[in-house]
């Protein structure tokens, strides 16, 4: 299920098997004969079917045009996997709709970490530095790509620890023990909280299912559509005092081209 | 050395709702303004792709860089004050137009209770319903002698409504008539209506239709698109300073505006200001721009700050209760509210405007009895309809998981099946709470930061109780079959966001013992300095506050326009 190049991934059933493609792409594996690691065993994925970015909606064809967006800014391939492997059971697919994999909320993560969130730009980061009381929020000297740095591999190192086995390798139910391990800081971390961790990345999660597909996430506005939000619309000056009904979303892309 | 600028009659250090309201009525009485203003620029056009959850709400696009100023905060003079170092409990502006861009346009009159609030509640209660410590005080003025800047604001700013029942008098009608009622709105309006109680439609500065101000600025109608709160209106529609008072001070030609200029310090001599000195952050000169009057009109924080920077006033000693500069910080109480999660029922929730909303006041200053509580005032009840927007709403029932299937499975069902009565809560000043500097922490000029000591006392615990069970009260009359509920009030929390309407520090009053600046904002200790805006409230009540803000600044103006031409103290 940790695929982060599953297309489509409404059904479930699918997104749970492993595949050998899984298997590749997890293990930076050989691939005739040749020892591919690291960022180069993406290229193994090269067919037609996968050049579509994961999250576009099922049934697009090829004549759609590759998504350019759906590369790496700042995690490496075994971050993205974590990360992919993790959010997906914060925000699964089900019947109602795509998971954080299938609206591209990895891609979103990491396109975010890259720029000045991930670098506390515009948060107050100078010394001293002093543990205070949680009404006093986050007093730490580390920046939000650093904590996922320190995150990401504590989660791998805390999988190993407890089942001889990297995060991403194990089942739905032991993945989320660890995040529960993590999200309740039974894992005591020496240079972040681990509490702290899981909040910031339940919250991207979340960001990355429904914030506008400008920034790599909601893909296709599938997020937006799976509640019923309209997104970014002019005007709702005719439907304000009536009832209830679904409009069709749209995007700052759309409000772009029209003007 | 700091270069010298020439002279001009009059400086205003911060364009937002105050600033903008002193400049245009200045500039029309013949004064010459200048306008210092630490951030940006900003228009309408700025506003193309607002659309924008994640960059304007999530992401702080139009708030203050806190890389370069914030404010610490502490619980009580035991702790230690540490930086507020990212955005929570509230949010801080900065730009031309300051706050009042992102605001919501929720624009209120306090009730008359608010301003003979000692008086008042001695006379109906007794000396012991004031519990030791709370030190809440007469305003100096009455609801009547402010009540025609009210009506000045209201026209200003075109505000859509109908007067609230359970209000003061008014002289006049809302310009225009109030937003439209979406079907949550009539749910709410309807059961208020059955259980006794008075509804009214929200006071709205997101206009109803079409309006064309006394100052002849014409702004078209809300199109309910739900960006308004932390976001600039793209059609102008709701009222914010660069929309109404600014262009009307350039017009007169005696308005200059000078953004990413950043005042450090009020000069003065003799118990007279003779200008500001501020910083061009886009260059790091200093410069000093003299002026024979100086109105301080940023926000609460800096009107502070500046102050205590200065050695104008004297700063506030919490242990003896003396001084004023700090002195009767408030906020507000906002936890006190009923969620409500419907089976059978959706709503159109995504759409909405920052002031469309039904609200009632039977449960707010002294309009109930308070005899068997164990707190004074109260809070607005309201539904209101601001636009729920995806990332910030993904409320569940109580019970439900944080995170994994059944989160997902909940948040997405509920998303439009969701309803919430809120409890806007007044805040109470004590002794102990109280803005002074930090001697730690300073900003990107090297100034202190300002230093915020302040937590919830048992009246904010007792109130917020009390409201959330009188909007459980409603929720269960408007059919929902789940109602969560305020469990009880915790410790107050920088961390999480609950309402900007910091109050207090530069307070307003009838003695120079117990306040900053007399009722026209002009200071006891300097009578050519005039300090406007929400840090003039003694104390902060259950509604938002920039109705008040609004009328304020124009009694200031008036008081201004006098003293220039009498000197001396005005009251």
């Amino acid at each position: 299920m940790a695929d982060p190049n599953q297309t489509g991934g409404s059904d479930n059933q699918k997104v749970e098997q492993p595949s050998r493609r899984k298997f590749l792409v997890q293990a930076g594996y050989a691939v005739g004969g040749v020892i591919v690691g690291g960022a180069l065993g993406s290229l193994i994925r090269r067919d037609k079917k996968t050049e579509t970015a994961p999250g576009a909606s099922p049934g697009e064809g090829a004549a759609e045009a590759r998504n350019y967006n759906r590369a790496l800014m700042f995690f490496n391939q075994e971050q993205l996997n974590i990360v992919s492997a993790a959010t997906e059971r914060i925000f699964p697919a089900d019947d109602a709709g795509p998971g954080a994999l299938a609206l591209g909320v990895p891609f979103f993560i990491d396109h975010q970490l890259a720029g000045e969130w991930g670098f506390n730009s515009r948060e107050y980061m100078s010394p001293p530095f002093f543990a205070g009381e949680k009404e006093q929020g986050y007093q730490g000297r580390l920046k939000r790509r650093e904590m996922f740095e320190i995150g990401l591999r504590e989660m791998e190192n805390h999988s190993q620890t407890k089942y001889t086995k990297g995060f991403t390798e194990l089942a739905p139910e032991q993945q989320d023990e660890v995040l529960r391990a993590f999200e309740s800081d039974e894992v005591k971390l020496t240079t972040i909280s681990a509490s702290g961790f899981f909040k910031m990345l339940r919250s991207s999660t979340l960001e990355g299912a429904y914030s506008d597909p400008l920034y790599g996430g909601n893909a296709d506005m599938n997020g937006w559509r799976m509640r019923a939000y309209p997104g970014n619309q002019m005007s709702y000056t005719d439907v304000i005092d009536k009832d209830f009904a679904v409009i069709a979303p749209s995007s700052l892309q759309d409000h772009l081209s029209a003007h | 050395m700091a270069k010298t600028l020439p002279k001009t009659d009059v400086v205003v250090v911060g364009v937002g709702w105050a600033g903008g309201i002193i400049a245009a009525e200045l500039t029309k009485s013949g004064l010459n303004v200048v306008g210092l203003e630490r951030g940006k620029e900003r228009k309408t056009e700025d506003y193309f792709m607002v659309h924008d959850e994640l960059r304007y709400a999530l992401r702080y696009e139009l708030m203050q860089d806190l890389s370069k100023d914030t404010v610490t905060f502490r619980s009580q003079e035991k702790v230690r004050a540490l930086p507020m170092r990212q955005y929570g409990s509230f949010l801080l502006g900065e730009g031309l137009g300051g706050a009042g861009v992102h605001w919501n346009g929720q624009t209120y009159r306090f009730l008359p209770y608010d301003f003979q609030i000692r008086t008042k509640t001695i006379e109906r209660y007794g000396k012991g319903k004031i519990p030791e410590g709370m030190t809440i005080q007469d305003w100096g003025i009455t609801y009547e002698e402010l009540e025609p800047y009210y009506d000045k604001f209201e026209k200003l700013t075109g505000i859509s409504g109908e007067p609230n029942p359970l209000g003061g008098q008014r002289s006049a009608d809302y310009p225009t008539p109030p937003m439209k009622k979406s079907p949550a709105l009539s749910l709410f309006n309807e059961a208020a209506s059955k259980l006794k109680l008075h509804p009214y439609m929200m006071p709205s500065a997101n206009l109803s239709q079409n309006y064309t101000n006394p100052d002849g600025i014409s702004r078209g109608a809300c199109q309910y698109c739900a960006y308004c709160e932390r976001f600039g209106c793209e059609y102008g529609a709701k009222a914010d300073p660069v929309v109404t008072v600014l262009p009307v001070a350039l017009k007169t030609g005696k308005f200059e505006i000078r953004t990413h200029s950043n005042v450090r310090r009020i000069l003065h001599k003799g118990g007279k200001a003779t200008g500001v000195m501020y910083t061009d952050s886009t260059t790091g000169e200093e410069l000093i721009q003299p002026a024979d009057i100086v109105v301080v009109t940023s926000y609460v924080f800096n009107n502070v700050k500046l102050l205590l920077m200065s050695g104008l006033g004297k700063p506030y000693d919490p242990a003896s209760g003396t001084g004023v500069i700090g002195r009767n910080y408030a906020y507000q109480v906002t936890k006190g509210n009923a969620a409500g999660f419907f089976e059978d029922k959706e709503f159109n929730m995504f759409a909405g405007a920052g002031a469309l909303g039904v609200t009632l006041d039977d449960y707010n200053g002294d309009n109930f009895d308070h005899s068997d509580l164990k707190f004074i005032h109260g809070a607005a009840i309201s539904l209101s309809q601001t636009g729920m927007r995806p990332i910030a709403n993904n409320p569940v029932p109580g019970g439900t998981a944080s995170w994994g299937a059944e989160f997902k499975a909940n948040s997405v069902k509920y998303a439009n099946r969701f309803l919430s009565v809120g409890g806007q809560g007044s805040s109470m000043p004590f002794q102990h709470h109280f803005l002074d500097l930090d001697p730690t922490y300073k900003d990107a000029y090297g100034d202190p930061l300002v230093r915020l000591t302040f937590d919830f006392e048992e009246q904010d615990r007792q109130l917020a109780m009390y409201v959330s069970n009188r909007c459980a009260d409603i929720m269960k009359e408007m059919g929902a079959n789940h109602i969560d509920q305020l469990k009880s009030l915790g410790p107050y929390e920088i961390t999480m966001y609950q309402s900007t309407h910091n109050t207090g520090g530069v307070v307003m009053g009838a003695s120079p013992d117990t306040s900053a600046v007399n009722t026209y904002a002009q200071m006891w200790d300097a009578e050519n300095v005039f300090v406007v805006g929400a840090s003039a409230f003694p104390h902060n009540s259950g509604y938002n506050p920039t109705g008040t803000v609004g009328a304020l600044a124009y009694r200031t103006a008036e008081g201004i326009i006098k003293y220039r031409q009498k000197g001396g103290m005005l009251v």
